[in-house]
């Protein structure tokens, strides 16, 4: 599913990376631990998590992820919203809680990352 | 532009479109259509005489055809004359365009001299993106060819005479604070990337550096990513000046973790960096000693 679908679809607020949202969400992930992302996420998945400062830009270069969204309505610093541009990230904000949300894009269709 | 975009103006019609074409002639009727039709499970076809192409008939004619009971109406007095020709060394781009102009659903393909060489529908088209797309992505992805895509990097190591070569690359990384973190491994990433180093070893680069600078910035009072680039591998070094280790056996145990509440507030800390350090690298070895510091070695074959 592209990222543009699931902005449609959930009413997600697009903090950076518009200009990206044709991407694919091959697979989700939801985790805070940054370390757990890092091993764990593939390219192309898109990441659910709560953490707002720009490490988690970083995460989701180094794994090709194909985006990010904040849950609880948790909005990026401004840190992170320089880098993703920079890198080209989408971050999207979602109001729901992590496992809502999860549940949700899970019915849409996404499955989880492979765990390996 | 898209990725397939560009392949459109890379492919040509001949080389998508399926050669495996029947025919009918105009004055064969439309029960004899239907069994060519039916007996080859397609939708339409070209109709010839004489070896020359003279229009197409389809599915939709046939039934047309039935609905006014003229089954055993000929072929010539049902089919389109008006018939929209490509060239097989035509690009796709080109026919992609007549597609959504005409909205027929199968184009006769001719040489240059007029002959009918082919037939080509939108599902060619998109079977053979799909092919060219695969064939694209395996020389991206594939590790056994590494040393012909690393164009760069192979060009210096060829232009370079000496018996041995290797260069390194420095980046510093401030302790204490995860403000700057991971601008190193990014850094150094794009640097390979640009060396022509690709996707896989890349992304397994990035993420061992990563790791390690976030130790770095977490644990000690700052330090220095050193990336050694041979011809055959690359060696990345974590050095910085203490405080150390004093259970490296321990440190290496999943799970397992000294980090303070500000490094685990940020999402660190959880016990697994050099666990994935270990999981990313071909061979990693961690030294350290209290106070003066610890060294930890990760190296990466370019082709494993």
């Amino acid at each position: 599913m592209k990222l543009s679908d699931l902005v449609k679809e959930f009413g997600l607020e697009v903090k950076t990376g518009s200009g990206h949202l044709d991407r694919e969400a091959t697979s989700g992930y939801v985790s805070d631990l940054l370390s757990d992302v890092l091993a764990h996420a593939d390219e192309g998945t898109l990441w659910v998590t709560l953490h707002i400062h720009q490490n988690i830009v970083a995460v989701a270069s180094h794994k090709d992820l194909s985006g990010i969204i904040l849950v609880q309505g948790r909005q990026p610093e401004k840190d992170t919203i320089a880098k993703a541009e920079e890198e080209g990230i989408p971050v999207m904000v979602s109001g729901l809680s992590a496992f809502e949300l999860v549940g949700r894009l899970y019915k849409a269709g996404i499955r989880g990352a492979e765990a390996h | 532009m898209t990725k397939t975009q560009e392949m459109a103006y890379e492919i040509t019609v001949g080389e998508v479109m399926s050669t495996t074409i029947f025919t009918i002639r105009p004055d064969q009727t439309m029960a004899d259509l239907s069994l060519l039709l039916r007996d080859n499970r397609i939708s339409g076809t070209p109709v010839v005489e004489n070896g020359k192409l003279v229009g197409m008939v389809s599915m939709a004619d046939l039934v047309n055809a039935l609905g006014n009971n003229e089954i055993n109406a000929f072929v010539r007095d049902k089919m389109t004359r008006t018939v929209e020709c490509l060239y097989s060394d035509e690009l796709l781009v080109h026919c992609l365009a007549k597609f959504s102009k005409y909205r027929f659903r199968r184009y006769p393909v001719l040489d240059h001299n007029e002959q009918l060489v082919g037939i080509l529908t939108k599902g060619n088209v998109v079977e053979g993106l799909l092919k060219k797309l695969e064939i694209e992505y395996t020389q991206t992805e594939s590790k056994v060819n590494e040393d012909d895509q690393r164009p760069a990097m192979s060009q210096l190591f060829q232009d370079v005479i000496a018996d041995e070569i290797s260069f390194c690359l420095k980046y510093y990384v401030e302790g204490q604070t995860l403000k700057s973190a991971g601008k190193a491994a990014s850094e150094l990433k794009n640097a390979l990337k640009k060396l022509g180093v690709t996707a896989p070893t890349l992304r397994r680069i990035g993420v061992a550096t990563y790791e390690a600078e976030i130790n770095l910035a977490s644990y000690t009072t700052g330090g220095e990513i050193l990336a050694q680039i041979d011809k055959g591998w690359i060696i990345v070094q974590a050095i910085d000046n203490g405080p150390g280790i004093p259970d490296v056996e321990r440190a290496m145990q999943p799970g397992y973790s000294t980090a303070p509440d500000w490094v685990r507030e940020l999402g660190f800390g959880a016990g697994m960096g050099l666990v994935n350090m270990r999981k990313c690298s071909d061979e990693m070895n961690l030294t350290s000693s209290v106070p003066e510091g610890t060294r930890l070695t990760m190296k990466f074959y370019f082709t494993s």
